[in-house]
């Protein structure tokens, strides 16, 4: 049951940070500690394969690699958001320069 | 005084990409009516800019493809850094509008002393139209209706008459096509007054091979809502 509301819960979060156009600062920082925080997971996970399935009944799921499987879920669908909106301004970015040059090519010809 | 002089204080705007058997005409038309012509040239690769100039407008070039509303906005900056024209026609380079629909929006313009004045292939004679673009043409009309709370018949016509007022207030800044929603979701909010005026659409051979797939509809929906969530 838990697990249902952590994914669940976990999915809207991710769309509703990722697709609002103003980014506070605080997000990055976020980013960084979950991957601090993953990397020795991972190595705990990868050393001791009942740590997964300790995990996993603490959330209500049976198996450990159902759990890997739904982090691994989330991980890819925040990844995913995370590069939609960092391209998003990037465009923007683009658009913004484009703009510019072709206006400075124009002002240079009335020169 | 005759047409020309009339109208030396109209810029118009042809967006571009790829239109090189179509612009030389499109110019020249317009050259009997309006002294000053802008073309944006976004990205093309047939050298249209090039015809363009020949033809005797202005072209500026989007080193880079940006899409139609981002190369409206370029001419839109243009003619507020470089110009002092009070009104500001947009105009399709694909040869389906009518340099006389152009002239009498213009008039329209001076007479109701509007922001905006839209062009309506729906209340005026289009020829030829595809039964499934207009499904999807009306589909998108009721849509704009419901969001932009605007009484329109016609929400992507590239015909459009502009005064320096709008052209400071709106700003598109929409991917693709959703930038035709986007302007006339901005007339309302931005306390801009609009006209609405029967014209014609050319529907050639050409025009319906470059102009937008129906799928097309699909993205801009998806681009508005995404938009709307970025609000939030």
């Amino acid at each position: 049951m838990l697990i249902k509301i952590l994914l669940i819960g976990g999915t809207l979060a991710f769309g509703f940070l990722t697709l609002r156009e103003r980014q506070p600062a605080s997000h990055q920082a976020i980013r960084r500690i979950a991957l601090l925080v993953l990397v020795p997971v991972g190595v705990v996970a990868v050393a001791f394969p009942g740590t997964t399935v300790w995990a996993a009944h603490l959330v209500g799921v049976q198996r450990g690699t159902d759990l890997l499987l739904y982090t691994f879920v989330m991980t890819f669908l925040f990844t995913t958001l995370a590069c939609y909106q960092r391209l998003h301004q990037v465009e923007r970015h683009l658009v913004t320069l484009t703009r510019e040059l072709a206006l400075r090519e124009s002002a240079d010809q009335l020169r | 005084m005759s047409v020309h002089e009339a109208n030396d204080d109209v810029c118009v705007i042809v967006a571009m990409y790829n239109e090189a058997s179509t612009v030389a005409a499109v110019i020249t038309a317009l050259r009997g009516s309006f002294n000053r012509i802008v073309c944006v040239d976004d990205g093309s690769s047939d050298g249209c800019g090039e015809i363009a100039r020949a033809a005797g407008a202005t072209v500026l070039r989007h080193a880079v493809n940006q899409g139609q509303g981002a190369a409206l906005q370029t001419g839109f900056d243009y003619v507020l850094r470089h110009t002092d024209a009070a009104l500001v026609v947009t105009f399709d380079a694909d040869g389906q509008h009518v340099v006389e629909d152009a002239e009498r929006m213009i008039r329209t313009a001076r007479e109701t002393q509007s922001d905006v004045v839209l062009a309506s292939r729906f209340t005026g004679t289009s020829t030829a139209m595809p039964t499934a673009r207009r499904i999807v043409l009306k589909a998108g009309i009721r849509f704009t209706q419901w969001t932009a709370k605007l009484e329109v018949t016609d929400t992507h016509n590239g015909l459009r008459v502009l005064n320096r007022n709008a052209l400071t207030r709106i700003r598109l800044t929409m991917p693709r096509m959703a930038y035709a929603s986007e302007f006339l979701s901005a007339i309302v909010p931005n306390g801009l007054t609009y006209v609405e005026v029967p014209t014609t659409v050319n529907y050639t051979e050409y025009s319906r091979g470059k102009g937008q797939s129906n799928i097309n509809a699909v993205n801009i929906l998806f681009d508005l809502a995404v938009r709307r969530m970025r609000a939030i």
